[in-house]
């Protein structure tokens, strides 16, 4: 009940401010606010409230309600440490979101019923232990997507909004059909992920998992942003407005990648097996892909956009390795990273965009930005510090983990892994140096800008609190996941089982 | 005698409800609202005689047939044809105003005797009562010039297209002896060429009738020419008829002759013909639908691509794929008649249905933006929406028996695709600014039962067992849309 309180609330938040009355359209953040603090309260709630003890069963909270019989679907919501760990994710990045997006003054109304659908969505599909239960909750992220980047978006926002829309939907048609084709394969009559995974009630033969795995796998990690099939998140982002590029970074990205781990990768393990060195290969690519295209950006938004599919190569990496450390350091780099990327999207898009005006790097660079807007420069110099992966802050021991855990699996796909890593040390002290600290006599004008407003301090300072308590105690979120690999379930993936 | 006379009393009760509004239209012809109102208050009495005096026939060998599904679709199509007639008393010209409600009557009758027959001759002419008036209101805005192109076409066109089809009908009796379709299923052995010929021009008949590709040239400029509440009749109502029908041929009278339509495993027989004709129309409907700038003819588009994923459903030929055809199509029905309701609206406060008259219509009429959105989202199949289970339960059920997989990869494909085109649309309306000069419409009737069309497809999504249930329930009672005559299709 508490975790299906997650996206209950969230649905009836969006619903309560489409009836809001013209006039009371300032209200309309306010319960944003209060519908993403109650999403969060839940989800902390439950994650705290989580037996970690050995005894006790991995998936917990569960509930399962026939939904359409004739068809073995059913309303099954559950939650393992995995889920938890991102459903906790996906609770500050909406109350931070909103805090980032309370300047919206323009159709608010509109503007946060579509924000709190895609958090009820994406609640949703985190704890869906029903196959057609967690595609509907998929796509329900999909559509309102679209209108947040069309109407309240910025560069070029009409093409991006259509590109990233186009995608999505292109990634969720195969997963719509691997999801038939299991249902028709499998013979059990069900979408329970717990009975189609089980191999002593399901047998899927190898051929039907050699394309069944692909397709479905490659469905999802489209959302994941996985190379080659990247392109429409870079564009995406910087098309969105500052609380959508948050969640696409922070969260919807990671749809993709919790639910190829969670639906493709523990439904077809001998599919999976057959095509792990390319989805390894092309996740080593997107990291150094993703890292030198960044390096080459003049648009700051456009670095962070690309800094994004390098960090998400890392998780599509762990995933690969099978072992018990890449996959918890997969799970834990999506919650890293969801935290830092949202982080860096706020500075770039909120904290300095929406008043510069401008995300040309060398421009930005000759607005004295470190005197005009120091709260900026010192969110913004944590951030790229957590984004590197310095020691501290929990990108370091999610990328140390997953490399650990590669050095395993793949011994030669760390040197490009590790060259990836170098790179994007590179690009992010690039652009931390040419926007706020460039070479050169600094001007001595200092803009007038707006000054930070407490709402953003607030939000930076939440999202910098999590990356560096993570950092510092990285077992409080570890435990949990690495536990839930040993669940029946999950435990299948690990190619060497521990003892 | 009296058994038939009860068992077509909603059919009765229609006719009498038409030749009084004629009469009203008459005697009073400036009072739309009494007008409507008496086509209304028939209509709901039809619906109750149906609702409560339940009760099974079959007369004259076949020619009257009264079951539960058949119930069922009678009351989905009156329930149809009073939205169009709702839709009709709010956006149709004033002249010969209870002429139109009648027509919208008379083929409704039409349509409700069609889903009540097993026999060739009876379809025939109820299928002749469906389209003639519908031919009539097509053309019925004396002042436009694309409503008189409109029903000139869907005239000319749908006649060559019941030439085919009696034609057709004709030799299918000519080769079995018998214009009842059980007797016809129970003759069996190889079909020869003439009850192939048969086959193959019944299924162009309907074919044209339900806008399929090749036979899909008149759909949108009727849809796009013709007087909006008489579009809304002919893409729901008529379409729910025309598909219930032929799955009732294809699968009680040809079970025998459905060939197969697996990837490289064709076989002759009527399966292989519609496979194709489904995957040419979801192609050519959701790719044509790309470029289009008019909603009503981006509509007609849709409506094509619909038309093949349903083929599809029907192609499958078993009673989950059936059940799903039959489920998907009233599901269809509902969300297209909202859409064009909203057409309609739009109409009638900007004077047109291009993409541009949709401009900020979430600024000026919020209400009608959400329904489009619910609308159009459905037709998209996006969750938690109606057609995003109808299309789901479609396509797993077609590939249940494992050799469709080439149509079902066809469809999602496309399906996607066709999120493209409907999100232009709302574009328009949700995303740019609204022009200065906009007309209130005054036509709440059509508002409220808008909305309540989008709660319907929004109810029927999150909990489809309200509708599949009672359909797969009433599909069971053999043997009138029974499957056990086809052949299983082994690989």
């Amino acid at each position: 009940m508490i975790l299906t309180a997650t996206f209950l609330s969230a649905f009836a938040g969006a619903a309560l401010i489409l009836l809001l009355p013209e006039r009371q359209a300032p209200l309309a953040r306010w319960i944003a606010l209060l519908t993403a603090l109650t999403g969060l309260g839940f989800a902390s709630a439950a994650f705290v409230g989580y037996d970690n003890t050995p005894a006790a069963p991995h998936f917990q909270y569960l509930t399962r309600i026939p939904w359409v019989p004739s068809l073995g679907i059913s309303f099954s919501t559950g939650a393992d440490g995995i889920s938890l760990v991102m459903l906790v994710l996906t609770g500050i990045i909406a109350v931070t979101g909103v805090l980032f997006s309370w300047n919206v003054s323009h159709r608010s109304r509109a503007f946060f019923a579509f924000y709190l659908t895609i958090i009820g969505g994406v609640y949703g599909v985190f704890q869906s232990f029903d196959l057609f239960l967690l595609f509907v909750f998929y796509e329900i992220v999909i559509v309102p997507k679209y209108f947040l980047i069309a109407a309240w978006g910025s560069t070029n926002r009409q093409y991006g909004a259509m590109k990233l829309t186009m995608y999505s939907v292109a990634g969720s048609a195969l997963v719509l059909l691997a999801l038939i084709a299991t249902y028709a394969a499998s013979g059990a009559h069900s979408f329970d992920l717990f009975t189609l995974a089980d191999p002593a009630k399901v047998h899927f033969a190898p051929a039907f998992q050699a394309w069944a795995f692909p397709v479905m796998f490659i469905g999802f990690a489209v959302l994941a942003g996985m190379w080659p099939l990247h392109t429409w998140a870079p564009t995406g982002h910087v098309a969105a407005p500052t609380a959508v590029s948050m969640l696409l970074a922070g969260v919807v990205m990671k749809l993709g990648s919790y639910s190829a781990l969670r639906v493709a990768m523990t439904l077809f393990p001998q599919g999976l097996e057959q095509w792990r060195m390319v989805i390894a290969v092309l996740a080593t690519a997107g990291i150094v892909f993703g890292a030198l295209v960044a390096l080459a950006q003049k648009d700051l938004k456009f670095t962070v956009g690309y800094s994004s599919i390098a960090h998400m190569g890392f998780v599509l990496l762990g995933l690969m390795t099978l072992n018990l450390a890449g996959l918890g350091g997969s799970v834990l780099q999506m919650f890293s990273h969801g935290i830092i990327g949202g982080l860096l999207f706020a500075v770039v898009g909120r904290m300095i965009y929406d008043r510069t005006h401008t995300r040309d790097i060398a421009e930005l660079g000759r607005m004295n930005l470190t005197k005009a807007l120091p709260f900026a420069a010192l969110t913004f110099t944590i951030a790229s510090v957590a984004s590197m992966g310095l020691p501290g802050f929990s990108g370091f021991i999610a990328e140390f983990t997953i490399l650990s855990g590669s050095w395993k699996a793949f011994p030669w796909l760390l040197i490009p892994a590790g060259v990836g890593v170098v790179i994007t040390v590179a690009f992010t002290l690039r652009a931390l140096q040419q926007v706020f600290f460039p070479s050169g006599e600094p001007s001595a004008d200092v803009h007038p800008f707006d000054p930070i407003t407490f709402p953003e301090k607030l939000g930076a300072l939440m999202l910098i609190a999590a990356t560096l308590f993570i950092g510092l105690f990285p077992s409080v979120l570890l435990d949990p996941i690495l536990r839930s690999f040993h669940s029946p379930l999950m435990q299948k993936l690990l190619v060497e089982v521990p003892k | 005698m009296t058994n038939i006379l009860f068992s077509l009393a909603p059919e009765s009760i229609l006719t009498i409800t038409a030749l009084l509004v004629l009469g009203l239209g008459v005697s009073v012809p400036n009072s739309r609202s009494l007008i409507t109102s008496a086509a209304l208050l028939g209509g709901l009495i039809a619906a109750a005689a149906i609702l409560l005096f339940p009760m099974d026939a079959n007369l004259l060998h076949g020619m009257v047939v009264i079951n539960p599904l058949a119930r069922i679709f009678k009351l989905v199509i009156l329930g149809l044809s009073l939205v169009s007639v709702v839709f009709a008393s709010e956006s149709f010209p004033k002249n010969h105003f209870a002429e139109s409600l009648a027509l919208i009557l008379f083929s409704t009758i039409g349509m409700m005797v069609l889903v009540g027959t097993e026999d060739l001759l009876m379809i025939f002419l109820a299928l002749e009562l469906t389209s003639i008036p519908l031919y009539i209101l097509a053309a019925f805005d004396k002042e436009s010039s694309g409503s008189a192109e409109a029903g000139l076409k869907y005239f000319l066109i749908g006649s060559v297209s019941s030439a085919f089809l009696l034609y057709g009908l004709s030799l299918i009796y000519g080769v079995t002896g018998s214009t009842n379709l059980l007797t016809i299923s129970q003759l069996s052995g190889s079909p020869d060429s003439l009850l192939i010929a048969g086959i193959v021009l019944t299924l162009a008949g309907f074919g044209f009738k339900i806008a399929a590709v090749p036979f899909q040239i008149w759909a949108p400029d009727v849809y796009a020419g013709a007087p909006t509440a008489a579009a809304a009749l002919i893409a729901s109502g008529s379409k729910v008829a025309g598909i219930f029908i032929l799955a009732r041929i294809l699968t009680t009278g040809l079970g025998h002759w459905a060939g197969a339509a697996g990837w490289g495993q064709f076989e002759p027989g009527w399966a292989p013909v519609l496979a194709l004709m489904a995957a040419a129309s979801i192609v050519l409907g959701n790719v044509t639908a790309l470029v289009q700038s008019n909603v009503k003819r981006l509509l007609a588009y849709s409506a094509i691509a619909h038309g093949g994923y349903l083929l599809l459903g029907l192609c499958s030929a078993n009673r989950e794929s059936l059940t799903a055809v039959l489920f998907y199509v009233v599901i269809y029905a509902l969300t297209t008649a909202g859409a064009f309701g909203v057409v309609a609206i739009v109409e009638k406060q900007r004077g047109g249905s291009r993409l541009e008259d949709f401009d900020g219509l979430s600024k000026s009429s919020p209400v009608l933006a959400l329904c489009l959105l619910v609308f159009f989202i459905s037709l998209a199949g996006i969750p938690p929406l109606a057609g995003f289970f109808g299309k789901f339960y479609l396509f797993t059920s077609a590939l249940a028996n494992g050799q469709h997989l080439w149509l079902v990869i066809v469809a999602i494909a496309m399906n996607a695709v066709s999120l493209y085109y409907y999100l232009i649309v709302l574009k328009h309306a949700f995303v740019l600014p609204a022009p200065d000069d906009i007309r209130p419409a005054n036509a709440p009737a059509s508002k409220i039962l808008v909305a309540a069309l989008a709660l319907a497809v929004l109810a029927l999504g999150l909990a489809p067992d309200l509708l599949l249930k009672p359909i797969s329930v009433a599909g069971k009672t053999p043997p009138h849309i029974a499957t056990s005559t086809v052949p299983p299709n082994d690989q």
